[in-house]
């Protein structure tokens, strides 16, 4: 899938160390009745401008982070500030920030243009500067003959459309979405991803996603943050996120993984040997840090970045042998279970680049697996 | 065996309708009687329509009964607005429950009781505090208002579940203050609602006799009081012609009523 097209200069501002953060999540919590953590201890930095993702299962507290920012959940501890300012203990009517709600909560007694012209009326702008607003966000979601309709007498798609165009149109610093494509149908979701992208770029609002699915998170976001009971367990740009996930869940929560338990063996400079229970040969991989012979560790391999080898390469390390167990036909790519001598299954990703329906395998071929010293990544066990 | 049966279900149907309907139908055909007899009929006149207008105590109690109606249906949308208000948007206090049940009693308490029990407090208040005096107007009100309000909470409960919450959480983001949310979202949103439990309200107070009969005092005789004791009296025709007017005025609240229930559960449906 292709990335939308983003400014790099006015991006990256959380590489560099003396950047102010437009919003800052200071150990965050927040406890129901008690005892459960929905939110437990989040510290975050966001910069001005990003399209920031919080990605998780359901109740992994993502939303009720998103809705603390918005001041509709109150912190149990911690504080938020935007730009040095604390808005921890401000009402929702009184924070620069707009959200788009998962279920759009429009006004269903308001025509789209009273919608859109609510949170300007409670500014008490003039009529003219109202009507201009929103005649100028009708026409940046594309929704501008529609100004007479009541929320019934539209789509979903469009219905999106008019909840975005009402939380930018008091032109918010911040704008948090929670799940803003999660009721479009697939087709829509896509054109929308993109569209949703520019419209932020355009308007230069820092925007904050809550969402499930990772595939649009990794499309539309600058950073994203991979969430866990409560819990921020990684924090980086999608090819970050993908390429070095930090622990077992980021690298089987985003996108998949085959996980091999091993021990570290040797280590020479950058390149650790991995002796694993599974695979018949030992793992090389790249590590940059320094680990102690006999840690127990996870080597964590994308099933793209595995190839299918002819015979086992001259040195004995980094393959595996194993016969086909189910084949997965999704027309641009096949998925192969691979079921090694070990009793392991590696799931294994083929581009489907001849035209034929199974691709170059079939059911029971015994196949050669193999990759390289950086295809995969070392993980703690 | 199926080509039957919808004779049957017919025939169930009409039977099920003749049971409900055919007293009250009786009763509108023998008001156009032109006889002094209730029973026998005498060919069609409206007469009686005409004396009940020139009978100035019933058209006194008329007058009672809808000023008691109206006062009463207005303050139990306030405070059955209140209690549904309580019950839907916080869900989580510690009497909820007893509150709920405390709210809903009176639909299921004999009226009986409801109205010996108002009696006596209004009797034990005009000892203690010498308010209020006497019994009249003000404590038929009162007792009625007691027993509407639980009415109109359950209609507006309903409506207000409905709802979707986040609804007043994205007015409130947009800016809106907790008060104007009520007043510019919730409130419209409801209305319909508060229509309905107004009307139920009304009704509700209209066609009282019990509670009317207990908590009243002299020169309090409201309308149901009045056609009961000429009722017992001997029937008058006139009594069929008030009856008459009031089941037309009744049935029409009714239905508007739940038409405009039934329109809102539509809309916020599609």
């Amino acid at each position: 899938m292709p990335q939308p097209r983003r400014d790099p200069a006015s991006l990256e501002s959380w590489q560099d160390p003396d950047a102010r953060p437009f919003l800052e999540i200071r150990g965050a919590t927040k406890v129901f009745d008690g005892a459960t953590y929905a939110v437990d201890d989040v510290s975050l930095k966001i910069f001005r401008g990003e399209f920031f993702s919080l990605l998780g299962a359901s109740g992994c507290g993502k939303s009720t982070l998103l809705r603390m920012l918005a001041g509709l959940e109150r912190c149990t501890q911690g504080h938020i500030l935007i730009e040095d300012e604390d808005i921890t203990d401000l009402p929702p009517f009184e924070r620069p920030v707009n959200m788009m709600f998962q279920s759009y909560a429009l006004f269903p007694h308001m025509t789209v243009e009273q919608n859109v012209a609510f949170g300007l009326r409670q500014e008490h702008l003039s009529r003219q500067e109202i009507r201009t607003r929103v005649e100028e966000m009708l026409e940046l979601v594309r929704m501008t003959g529609f100004s007479r309709r009541k929320p019934d007498q539209l789509s979903g798609g469009q219905r999106q459309r008019v909840a975005l165009a009402r939380s930018l149109a008091k032109q918010p610093k911040l704008l948090l979405l929670d799940e803003p494509l999660g009721a479009l149908d697939r087709k829509l979701r896509e054109s929308t991803q993109f569209e949703l992208v520019n419209i932020q770029e355009r308007v230069g609002t820092t925007f904050i996603m809550v969402t499930h699915d990772q595939e649009e998170a990794m499309t539309m976001s600058t950073r994203l943050a991979v969430m866990d009971a409560g819990r921020i367990l990684q924090v980086g740009t999608p090819s970050e996120v993908y390429e070095y996930p930090g622990n077992r869940f980021v690298a089987e929560f985003i996108g998949a993984a085959n996980l091999f338990d091993g021990r570290v063996a040797s280590t020479d400079g950058d390149r650790v040997t991995i002796q694993t229970e599974g695979a018949p040969s030992d793992i090389v991989m790249h590590h940059a840090q320094p680990l102690a012979i006999g840690t127990p560790v996870t080597v964590a391999l994308r099933p793209e970045k595995i190839r299918l080898l002819d015979e086992p390469p001259q040195e004995d390390v980094n393959w595996i042998r194993g016969t086909v167990r189910e084949i997965g036909y999704l027309g641009d790519v096949s998925i192969y279970h691979v079921g090694t001598e070990g009793g392991l299954t590696v799931q294994v990703q083929v581009t489907n680049r001849g035209r034929q329906t199974l691709g170059p395998l079939t059911w029971d071929d015994v196949v050669c697996l193999g990759w390289d010293t950086d295809s995969g990544v070392v993980l703690p066990a | 065996m199926t080509g039957r049966r919808p004779f049957w279900l017919f025939t169930a149907l009409a039977f099920g309708y003749a049971f409900l309907y055919l007293p009250i139908v009786t009763l509108i055909v023998y008001s156009f009687n032109d006889s002094r007899l209730v029973t026998v009929w005498g060919g069609f006149s409206t007469r009686w329509y005409g004396e009940l207008l020139r009978n100035e105590q019933i058209l006194a109690a008329l007058w009672l009964s809808v000023r008691i109606a109206a006062m009463n249906a207005t303050f139990a949308v306030v405070l059955g607005t209140l209690a549904a208000l309580t019950l839907v948007r916080f869900a989580r206090f510690r009497t909820r429950m007893l509150f709920a049940g405390m709210v809903a009693a009176p639909l299921v308490m004999p009226e009986v009781i409801l109205g010996l029990s108002a009696l006596l407090m209004f009797v034990t208040l005009e000892q203690m505090v010498g308010w209020p005096a006497g019994r009249g107007m003000t404590t038929i009100t009162i007792a009625h208002i007691t027993f509407t309000t639980a009415f109109v909470a359950v209609v507006v409960q309903s409506r207000l579940s409905q709802l979707d919450g986040s609804l007043e959480e994205a007015a409130m983001d947009l800016g809106a203050r907790p008060w104007k949310v009520f007043l510019v979202i919730i409130l419209p949103i409801i209305s319909p609602a508060l229509v309905a439990g107004w009307l139920l309200g009304f009704t509700l107070s209209m066609d009282d006799l019990v509670i009317a009969s207990f908590v009243s005092g002299p020169g309090a005789t409201t309308l149901p009081m009045v056609i009961y004791s000429s009722v017992r009296m001997g029937v008058s025709p006139q009594v069929n012609a008030l009856a008459t007017i009031i089941v037309v005025v009744v049935s029409t609240g009714v239905v508007i009523a739940g038409w405009l229930l039934h329109r809102q559960s539509r809309h916020s449906q599609s």
